[in-house]
């Protein structure tokens, strides 16, 4: 063994057109290591990972493996080099097997000339067997989205690489597939392979990792061990400017009770969930937790009408009302702002101002049906103002804004009918840190402008650190409720999964604790 | 990741930009050509040949109001050649059993709007995509057009005057067929811009999944556009009758490929979301500009095709090159 790091990133830089995507970073890996890329989004690392793992070529800058500068012309020439690479977004063919997936790269290598499926099915088990026991010959279109993570993770797993590198790979996991995960990379560090960890959870980086680098705005900032440094250290890095408070004050404990804003009672569908109680108090922010696919977005989705109920009912201000489509609901004051940002979020080659008005066209549609594009351009200056939308203009397509301003724009459409009641699902998944503290402000202003919050999370330190009160849903019913003073990781992972904490969730808290 | 710089750019957006980029484009490409051409034959800058020109593409223009909507709201429509047939024959073999050929023609219209409201149905309530269901009648409809005919063109000398004035006569030295191409280009145009149920087609091709988010009934507006595509169609079949007073069972046999070219050429997407009409139709004079122009060169027909196959082509790949350079 070498002395030398198994990769090493000296003094690279990368330019987009005019602009700069990285200038001038730096990273060292060493053997074994479990090392964590932090920056907020913009800042670079995703930049840096196409460019290790073959996709982006470097401008400028050199990559060193174990001491030997490299070119690394294409992904298949990084494969040869032993890197890995798990991209953030799932690229895999939905219509093949987990097994054909998981094997992609040996059957693209392979002289014969037919399949040899024994082999495949047997290696691509091997492979997912250490991570979910998801049957290799089900297509990969039929698993859910975490299940297609894993095989992800599985596909790269089968690479008998050295570096491997993880693009946010619990963003879509359960807190138990995520569980798995560490100790998989545990392992794998035992067995000397080197593993660059991006991630936006703290929790996760703190218990995982050895070291982690920051970058912000394409340039490297620090690299320090982690029993170093802090999560608040790390933060103020990313952001470069000091965050006094991540969450903004909840509301005071001795607070009066508000007037009930929305009631469901005893809500079904049928499949999904059954028997659904909540019940939103003006100025309050009320959690949804749960593990993903625990039903969620489904009763969310039902209350306003995106999707069918079979039993129960929904009264706003204590009215109730008869939705029979999410129309329905909009007109009645309670709007719905969709976990999958991209896919349902956002239109993303439509102007910001078509975003914003899309709700309720009614309310700017003037005589002989014709669009008012002064009242459109006006409340959409004015909310992107009020929500502080960083743009170059409401006519700008939406596809030209970061992640966090996309999701201002959502909230801005959400906003823009004047809502009762707003059940934001996921409503700052893969966004900054900057971004995601404005939304929270934003949240709690209106919460207590009177305006009902109801937030569904799959983040437990926003559940803990923005909701007055956490609702836990278990395989589609309400497994229990968690109030201000009992609010804390372990409680909501034990509600969620309707078992003890093994000792490794209890080993992450205590760590993050 | 590096959007956010970007959007910190000049006010103007990028996205507007290009999209009049793309038909300031057109017309430049369009007056070069006629430039070149008023110097290479002498009868190419004539009021004759510009009238013909404009009476060439006129009937096919109001065809591609239809496409183009249909378009952004990421549908097609494959059927449009066969239901300009299929509303001439209707119309015609009304007119032959003695109706009069303004009922007849009103009829065959909304026989072609029926066929425009079964497509909607395979489409939204059976769930089958556009390309298919559109393919499926698109023959059958053809087949229709055999039967009723019974495979021989039907004549209609017999047509009253003022009915085929519709398709032959003019006001003051300007088609009537010109007259109303115009009118339907202006009336869609504006309403695509400005009409909020139009907005609902631009929201619904751009991200259904985000249009139904918003409570916007994305089946509703598939199916109207549908049937608005078929009715345009019909329209433009008996404006056909009229100019031809003949129903020829094989007549718009191919017109699709055309129409869906000159729309694309203006820059509507075929994933929907994108497209104006007065790009498309700049796209259906470019394509008949050029016709023209070949004609005039005495080039022969043959190569009409392959060189609007190859203008297809490079529209289409400037478009991709201004889009990917763009991201």
């Amino acid at each position: 063994m070498t002395d030398a790091p198994v990769l090493q990133i000296r003094n690279l830089s990368k330019a987009f057109g005019p602009v700069k995507a990285l200038s001038g970073v730096e990273l060292e890996l060493r053997r074994g290591e479990v090392h964590a890329l932090c920056g907020e989004n913009g800042a670079g690392k995703s930049t840096l990972m196409n460019m290790i793992g073959g996709v982006l070529q470097p401008d400028e800058g050199e990559i060193l493996i174990d001491g030997q500068p490299v070119a690394i012309a294409s992904p298949a020439a990084a494969q040869k080099l032993g890197i890995a690479l798990v991209h953030q977004e799932i690229a895999l063919c939905q219509d093949a097997t987990v097994a054909e997936n998981i094997c992609m790269a040996a059957i693209n290598a392979r002289r014969a000339p037919l399949m040899n499926y024994g082999e495949v099915y047997a290696q691509a088990e091997k492979a997912m067997n250490q991570l979910a026991p998801i049957p290799v010959r089900t297509k990969v279109a039929d698993l859910s989205i975490s299940s297609q993570q894993l095989v992800e993770i599985a596909k790269a797993l089968t690479l008998d690489c050295k570096v491997l590198i993880l693009d946010e790979p619990t963003a879509a996991l359960t807190e138990t597939e995520a569980q798995r995960l560490f100790s998989i990379v545990r392992d794998l560090k035992a067995r000397g392979i080197s593993v660059i960890y991006i991630s936006h959870r703290m929790a996760e980086i703190f218990s995982l990792c050895d070291r982690v680098t920051v970058f912000r705005d394409g340039r490297y900032v620090a690299t320090e061990a982690i029993a170093a440094t802090s999560p608040d250290d790390v933060v103020r890095k990313m952001v470069g400017r000091e965050i006094t408070q991540l969450y903004p004050d909840k509301l005071p404990a001795d607070a009066a009770p508000g007037l009930s804003l929305l009631s469901v009672k005893g809500l079904s569908d049928g499949s999904r969930f059954a028997n659904v109680d909540l019940d939103l108090k003006a100025g309050e922010i009320l959690g949804i937790g749960g593990l993903i696919g625990a039903g969620r977005s489904e009763i969310a989705q039902t209350i306003c009408g995106l999707r069918q109920a079979s039993t129960g009912s929904v009264a706003l201000d204590g009215k109730p009302l008869a939705i029979r489509s999410y129309a329905d609901a909009v007109q009645a004051g309670l709007v719905y702002l969709s976990e999958d940002r991209k896919g349902s979020g956002v239109f993303l080659d439509l102007s910001i101002a078509a975003n914003v008005s899309a709700l309720d066209l009614g309310k700017l549609t003037g005589r002989f049906g014709l669009l008012d594009r002064r009242a459109e351009a006006d409340q959409a200056t004015n909310l992107a103002k009020r929500l502080g939308v960083r743009m170059a203009g409401i006519d700008a397509p939406v596809s030209t804004l970061s992640g966090g301003n996309q999701q201002k724009v959502a909230i801005a459409k959400q906003l823009s009918v004047s809502p009762r009641v707003i059940i934001m699902d996921e409503p700052t998944r893969g966004i900054d840190v900057g971004a995601k503290v404005e939304i929270h402000r934003l949240l709690r202003d209106l919460a207590s402008q009177g305006v009902g919050i109801l937030v569904i999370s799959s983040e437990l330190p926003e559940l803990i650190g923005l909701c007055d009160r956490v609702l836990v849903v278990r395989e589609g019913a309400i497994a229990g409720e968690l109030g201000a003073g009992e609010l804390d990781e372990e409680a909501i992972i034990m509600l969620a999964s309707g078992v003890q904490p093994t000792p490794a969730h209890q080993a992450q808290v205590n760590h993050v604790a | 990741m590096h959007a956010d710089i970007k959007a910190t750019g000049p006010s103007r957006s990028s996205f507007a930009r290009l999209a009049s980029m793309r038909e300031a484009g057109l017309i430049v490409i369009i007056l070069a050509l006629c430039i070149a051409m008023s110097f290479a034959s002498p009868h190419f800058l004539t009021w004759g040949n510009f009238r013909a020109m404009l009476m060439s593409f006129s009937i096919e223009g109001i065809v591609v109001v239809g496409m183009t909507i249909l378009l952004i709201v990421g549908g097609i429509d494959l059927s449009v050649g066969s239901v300009v047939c299929f509303s001439m024959v209707v119309s015609g073999a009304l007119f032959l059993m003695g109706l009069d050929p303004w009922t007849a023609s009103l009829i065959g219209i909304a026989a072609s709007a029926l066929i425009g409201a079964v497509m909607g149905f395979f489409v939204t309530v059976v769930g089958l995509n556009h390309f298919i269901t559109s393919l499926a009648a698109m023959v059958i409809v053809r087949g229709l057009c055999l039967v009723i005919t019974k495979g021989t063109p039907l004549s209609l000398f017999t047509l009253p005057p003022a009915f085929k004035a519709i398709g032959q006569g003019s006001f003051q030295g300007i088609p009537y067929v010109i007259i109303i191409f115009v009118v339907v280009v202006a009336i869609f145009d504006f309403l695509l811009r400005r009409a909020t149920a139009f907005r609902k087609v631009f929201y619904t091709g751009s991200n259904e999944k985000a249009a139904q988010f918003s409570g916007i009934k994305t089946n509703q507006v598939k199916f109207w556009v549908t049937v608005l595509c078929a009715t345009l169609s019909g329209f433009a079949g008996v404006i056909y009758m009229s100019r031809f007073g003949a129903a020829t069972p094989t007549f718009g046999a191919g017109m699709e490929l055309n129409i869906i070219a000159a729309a694309v050429i203006g820059g509507a997407s075929l994933k929907g979301g994108s497209g104006t009409i007065f790009g498309a139709i700049l796209g259906i004079a470019l394509l008949s500009v050029v016709s023209s122009s070949l004609i005039l060169l005495n080039i022969s027909v043959y190569w009409q095709d392959m060189i609007k196959g190859c203008i297809l082509l490079a529209a289409v790949s400037a478009d991709h090159f201004l889009h990917t350079k763009k991201s």
